[in-house]
């Protein structure tokens, strides 16, 4: 059965999260999932919008809203920090407070609350359905240890992403990496904070805080990072140093392993630190997985 | 730094109007705090932030680094026993120490947001790599990244050609709207 969907890229997915977008669309293409980008979407506006104005914060997101409900399909924005805002514009589009009613005002349109907006993951374990994917899979990850990070804009806050019960300890990126036969680690920062663009304004601040990530994940005994954010993943990528980071890698890349697509080996190239070269280094099933030399 | 020694119990109600927040809740738990990893590198914590909005320090406040050390991360919302969305606050602040003119010049991130959303309100969308060469130019370490810049080009993902919004008057009225916002008082929401 085809799946129909709005797809958000996000000025990310454009960019340094080139090889996300890239085994997005191709894990989605093998689970038949069409994907349709949203006709003439903005920058969600990211932390930043939200940081200096209120309005404008909620106001980028809301006209993606509107774009997506003239689509009439249900919207998935694989970056966590699109997501976040998304939903953070639905939520006041909802209450129809105040603000709720200057964004449609501002926005001219009326929201209508017919479509759903979901992330990668929740589109492959809700959607799709793990035994789905489980089908698909041709290339078992056998035995590989990740630890999955979800970060923060994935899951929190619980009031507006509804992930009540999810927040604390998020479990669908474990669920996923073990239907591709990997081992997800226990470990308790799952869903600690990668930085953000501390990276850029605060730069020994955001490397204290990825060092501590990636510590726990070694510590947990897991061979690499798992994320399903760009600002994540390029976060641990650059500040986690080469030669005591754990190698990263976007969750769909994975999967595009596990279905043993030809193009994975390429989205692996195309990571600012290439994860096959920390691999290279750790005998295990990791390095085999990944023909490293 | 002017430094007001009496309690000024106006500015807490000003930011709780404005942010929603139940701030007189807040019995000092620290438990917001004990989630927040930039705390430990900040001038004060965000319970003691919330503690000076109690005193109604507003200079203090404002001019602290502690609010620009704050990633809007959302972990100390999902603790506070009292439900008090601190990151909520920390917004307010934020965009009251902006329009106040009082973030502190050496701190990087109020001219990163700046940049950032300038870049929106040109084409709708951000083009990493020049928001990324403009912040390096004003801060004075565009070359430091040279090495990361020739990396992201050789694998792509430096667009040569920044792609835009079709419907810019839109975004520009937005920004319009949002600038006025600020004239009348920041919309409670
Ligand atoms: S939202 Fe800000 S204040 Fe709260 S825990 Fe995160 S960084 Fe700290
Ligand atoms: S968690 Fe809430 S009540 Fe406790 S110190 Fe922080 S703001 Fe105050």
């Amino acid at each position: 059965m085809i799946t129909r969907l709005s797809y958000y890229p996000g000025c990310s997915l454009k960019a340094t999260g080139l090889e996300y977008d890239l085994s997005a669309r191709a894990v989605c293409r093998e689970l038949d999932v069409e994907l349709t980008e949203v006709e003439d979407w903005n920058c969600c506006g990211a932390t930043s919008a939200h940081s200096l104005n209120s309005f404008l914060g909620l106001s980028l997101p809301a006209r993606n809203l509107a774009q997506v409900q003239k689509g009439g399909l249900d919207v998935v924005a694989p970056c966590a920090a699109c997501y976040n805002r998304l939903r953070h514009a639905e939520y006041h589009l909802r209450r129809h407070g105040r603000m709720g009613t200057l964004l449609e005002k501002s926005l001219g349109f009326v929201f209508e609350d017919r479509v759903t907006v979901l992330t990668l993951p929740d589109l492959f374990v809700r959607r799709v359905g793990l035994e789905t994917v489980l089908h698909r899979v041709t290339n078992k990850l056998n035995g590989l240890r990740l630890a999955c990070f979800y970060g923060c804009l994935l899951v929190r806050p619980p009031r507006i992403t509804g992930a009540i019960g999810q927040a604390r300890d998020p479990d669908l990126l474990d669920r996923l990496v073990a239907s591709l036969g990997a081992e997800p680690v226990q470990w308790s920062y799952k869903t600690e904070c990668c930085g953000a663009s501390q990276a850029l304004t605060h730069p020994e601040v955001a490397r204290a805080m990825v060092s501590r990530l990636l510590e726990a994940a070694r510590e947990a005994g897991a061979e690499a990072v798992v994320t399903a954010c760009p600002l994540c993943q390029s976060n641990l990528e650059m500040h986690g140093s080469t030669e005591t980071g754990l190698p990263s890698f976007y969750f769909t890349e994975l999967m595009g392993l596990a279905f043993n697509l030809p193009e994975a080996q390429r989205w692996f190239k195309m990571h600012l630190v290439d994860p096959t070269r920390c691999l290279a280094c750790c005998r295990g099933s990791a390095s085999t997985l990944l023909e490293c030399k | 730094m002017t430094q007001s020694h009496c309690v000024d119990l106006q500015w807490q109600t000003e930011i709780t109007r404005l942010s929603g927040q139940p701030i007189s809740l807040c019995y000092q738990c620290q438990r917001c705090t004990s989630g927040c990893l930039p705390a430990a590198h900040a001038d004060y914590t965000p319970n003691q932030i919330i503690r000076l909005i109690q005193y109604g320090a507003r200079e203090r406040v404002l001019r602290s680094r502690a609010i620009w050390l704050c990633s809007s991360c959302y972990a100390c919302d999902v603790r506070c026993p009292n439900g008090i969305n601190i990151s909520d606050v920390m917004d307010v602040l934020k965009e009251m120490a902006i329009t106040g003119g009082l973030a502190p010049l050496e701190e990087n991130a109020p001219l990163f947001h700046r940049l950032f959303v300038k870049d929106i309100r040109r084409r709708g969308r951000v083009h990493e790599a020049v928001l990324m060469a403009r912040y390096k130019l004003r801060t004075g370490t565009l070359w430091d990244d040279l090495p990361l810049a020739l990396r992201l080009y050789r694998r792509g993902k430096l667009p040569v050609l920044a792609s835009t919004v079709k419907q810019k008057q839109t975004i520009r009225r937005l920004f319009h709207l949002a600038e006025s916002s600020v004239k009348g008082g920041r919309t409670d929401q």
